[in-house]
């Protein structure tokens, strides 16, 4: 009898635990908030504030995704996470989704079993060095010692790329972008390597950033953007679509401010009717409110506005555009229609 | 069981299994074994569904397939084109490496303050005291930690040894002492060095034969040679000799800085050091209670007489206590030297690659294959341990009181 009761509780907890793994989406409303994996902690992208909040980019896109299904940014509760423990936390269902400035890979998406929902930020790898040791290009760097983050497409881009260029360099592999940034300034490597945004993050919180140089090379493609778990399109859909219809806000020149007035029935064009849920049940389609988009773009406005808000030119990373301006303005941001 | 020399040998009944002694012990084994077989049935099944459900198999294919990253320390031939299996290896080399490094510090470490710990000095014996305290009742990961920090922030960096007011090596500027870790010279092994090699190995076997010649001469006599004087010239003059005759053979590559960092020599990095110092330190305050309580389990009328026969406190306690303590302490020694292999594991988190930083870190995460590569690591530990344990068993046999 004892046996049976057993076989039976541990057959039912088998089941429930393989169970976790199906539909996100009802996962998260039953919970009542979404589950979001970000850096341990990289200035601009996610970071704690003076208060205990997270904030930066990466943070108010998944703040966004929360308003999308809860209407509400602060039904969100966040994990940092470093670049070994991400994938494990994502696939053991310990979050919903990360935004961690993760690279689009072809053996992540297919052998690691995720779903990429497209890119908030267009990237690439670059190498950054002190001024005063008189480099000016990548291809001096024969011989440095290089920083780079352990479990990251970085290590392997810098293991082609030195090879490439048949130079000789010593890793010293660290976990998190403060324990890299504390061996650099110690100069117990000469060279410190990660996406270029993440240089620029760090550099800005340096004491001296002046006396720090970004090399020109940019030795990589980093598509950064979230991604979720195989298998679980309903919910994947709804996290790509949010990223969409910021994109798309920007396009349409909704912003944060002025959502609210373009969500009535006196606005002309159908694509900004459709995106706010005045026209058409798209909100249904996705099983969301018919004004998901209008409360994920109140969270922190449009993909323009959360750009320069967190690491544009006027903040102290100072990133340009570049890549990430939108398709019609020379950049390649560009979200399908929507429709 | 035998019930025949019983007159009325009841008939086995089943209550029997829970309430006659005799049977008890069974039915609760075999109820644990079931419980236990269960419990692996269950995380067993688990692990294969929730695999199946993200559609994962098991396959240990990515062995073989190319790594694609650096690793920084390799005693073997490495590099980004060598497979996982390699990569593995490395690591478990360099597991090995600091094990035994730190074990034999450890233990260096462990018994002078543990017998200084019983010296009468009070200054000394507190000191030890403070040692002993403070550094087991720190976690391991902060003083690896702290060792590092000590390492990059106080140090020199490489730089300092360029320029106008450039700081000198060490030993005739040969040894550089930087926050990127010790740079040491090499011996550079050329034609006709096996001789000296040779010779070398040769004049060892010699003074331990002399050593063991003259020790059964002084018990048959009682006539004592001067042992260390004669085997420190049998050891030195031949090689010596040798040495120049074959005109120097063996020099030193001295490290030299060019470009970025100090070129040629051997390079002890940083994380390297950090981690030795920082297990040994830690491991060899537990050590020194072991080495205490062994001395202390010594009757103190064995070091009386050790007195009463003439001999001084330092021939007291290498002839007559340590040799009688280390029965004592080899056993818990044997768990202290599994501690430091275990707690080496904690290298990654100052960036040396280890087992568990290549195997169980990056090829884990480039792989993917989280499950096989914690298999694999799982069962390199406990090989690891095994051997560890079974050899200091081994050595715990031959120092054993002999029963005669």
């Amino acid at each position: 009898m004892r046996l049976k009761t057993t076989l039976v509780a541990a057959a039912a907890a088998a089941a429930f635990s393989v169970g976790a793994h199906g539909a996100t989406l009802d996962d998260v409303k039953a919970k009542g908030f979404i589950q979001c994996g970000v850096s341990t902690g990289l200035a601009g992208f996610a970071f704690t504030d003076s208060d205990g909040n997270w904030d930066g980019f990466d943070v108010v896109f998944c703040r966004a995704t929360a308003a999308a299904v809860f209407g509400d940014p602060n039904a969100i509760k966040f994990t940092p996470t470093t670049g070994k423990t991400r994938f494990t936390a994502l696939a053991s269902g310990e979050i919903d989704v990360l935004y961690r400035n993760t690279t689009w890979t072809l053996s992540r998406d297919v052998d690691l079993k995720f779903s990429f929902l497209g890119v908030n930020y267009y990237d690439g790898q670059g190498f950054m060095i002190r001024k005063d040791m008189g480099v000016m290009s990548a291809s001096e760097l024969d011989g440095a010692t290089v920083c780079i983050q352990t479990g990251t497409t970085t290590e392997l881009n810098l293991a082609d790329f030195f090879r490439a260029n048949n130079m000789s360099y010593e890793p010293v592999p660290i976990e998190t972008n403060a324990e890299a940034q504390q061996k650099y300034l110690a100069n117990a490597c000469d060279v410190y390597t990660t996406d270029a945004s993440g240089l620029a993050a760090t550099r800005a919180t340096f004491e001296d950033p002046d006396n720090h140089i970004i090399l020109p090379e940019i030795i990589s493609k980093e598509p950064l953007g979230p991604l979720v778990r195989h298998g679980d399109n309903a919910w994947g859909d709804i996290v790509r679509w949010v990223l969409n219809a910021l994109i798309i806000a920007e396009e349409k020149g909704i912003t944060a401010a002025n959502v609210d007035s373009m969500a009535s029935a006196d606005t002309k064009d159908p694509e900004i009717k459709r995106l706010l849920g005045v026209e058409g049940n798209y909100g249904e389609m996705l099983g969301l409110s018919a004004d998901w988009a209008v409360h994920a773009i109140k969270t922190g406005g449009n993909y323009g506005e959360i750009f320069e808000k967190h690491i544009g030119e006027n903040t102290a990373i100072g990133l340009a555009r570049g890549l990430n301006q939108l398709w019609t303005k020379g950049g390649i941001l560009y979200a399908p229609p929507f429709r | 069981m035998s019930t025949t020399g019983q007159p009325h040998a009841e008939p086995f009944r089943v209550s029997q299994l829970l309430y006659d002694t005799r049977y008890r012990s069974y039915t609760i084994q075999i109820f644990a074994l079931a419980v236990i077989m269960l419990a692996f049935a269950w995380a067993i099944d688990n692990a294969v569904r929730n695999l199946e459900a993200l559609g994962k198999d098991i396959d240990f294919g990515f062995i073989f397939e190319t790594s694609a990253y650096d690793i920084n320390q390799h005693l073997l031939e490495y590099d980004s084109t060598s497979t996982h299996g390699r990569a593995a290896l490395v690591g478990i080399i360099n597991t090995i490496l600091v094990a035994i490094m730190g074990c034999i510090t450890a233990t260096a470490i462990g018994v002078l303050a543990g017998i200084l710990r019983l010296s009468r000095n009070w200054i000394v014996a507190r000191l030890m005291t403070v040692y002993i305290e403070t550094v087991r009742n720190i976690p391991v990961l902060i003083w690896i930690l702290f060792t590092v920090a000590i390492v990059n922030e106080v140090l020199p960096g490489v730089r300092s040894f360029r320029g106008e007011d450039a700081l000198t090596g060490l030993f005739f500027d040969s040894v550089f002492i930087t926050n990127r870790g010790f740079y040491i010279p090499a011996p550079v092994f050329e034609a006709g060095s096996a001789a000296v090699v040779a010779v070398l190995l040769l004049s060892i076997a010699a003074a331990w034969y002399f050593g063991r010649w003259a020790r059964a001469r002084q018990a048959a006599t009682g006539r004592i040679l001067p042992v260390f004087r004669v085997r420190l010239a049998i050891l030195v003059a031949p090689v010596l000799v040798a040495f120049f005759a074959l005109g120097s053979p063996i020099s030193l590559e001295i490290p030299a800085l060019r470009g970025f960092n100090f070129k040629g020599g051997i390079y002890m990095r940083d994380s390297l050091i950090g981690l030795w110092l920082a297990l040994s330190v830690y491991t060899g305050a537990f050590i020194a209670e072991i080495v205490r309580a062994g001395i202390l389990a010594i009757s103190k009328g064995q070091t009386e007489a050790a007195y009463a026969l003439g001999l001084r406190p330092g021939r007291t306690m290498s002839l007559v206590v340590l040799p009688q303590a280390l029965r004592v302490i080899v056993p818990p020694l044997i768990s202290q030297f599994l501690n430091l292999t275990k707690n080496s594991s904690l290298a990654i988190a100052v960036g040396y690659m280890d087992a568990t930083g290549t195997l169980g870190g990056i090829t884990l995460n480039q792989t993917g294959r989280e499950m096989e590569c914690i298999l694999l690591l799982m069962a390199f530990y406990l090989a690891a341990s095994l051997t560890i344990s079974a050899a200091m068993n081994a050595y715990n046999r031959s120092v054993r009181l002999k029963e005669r």
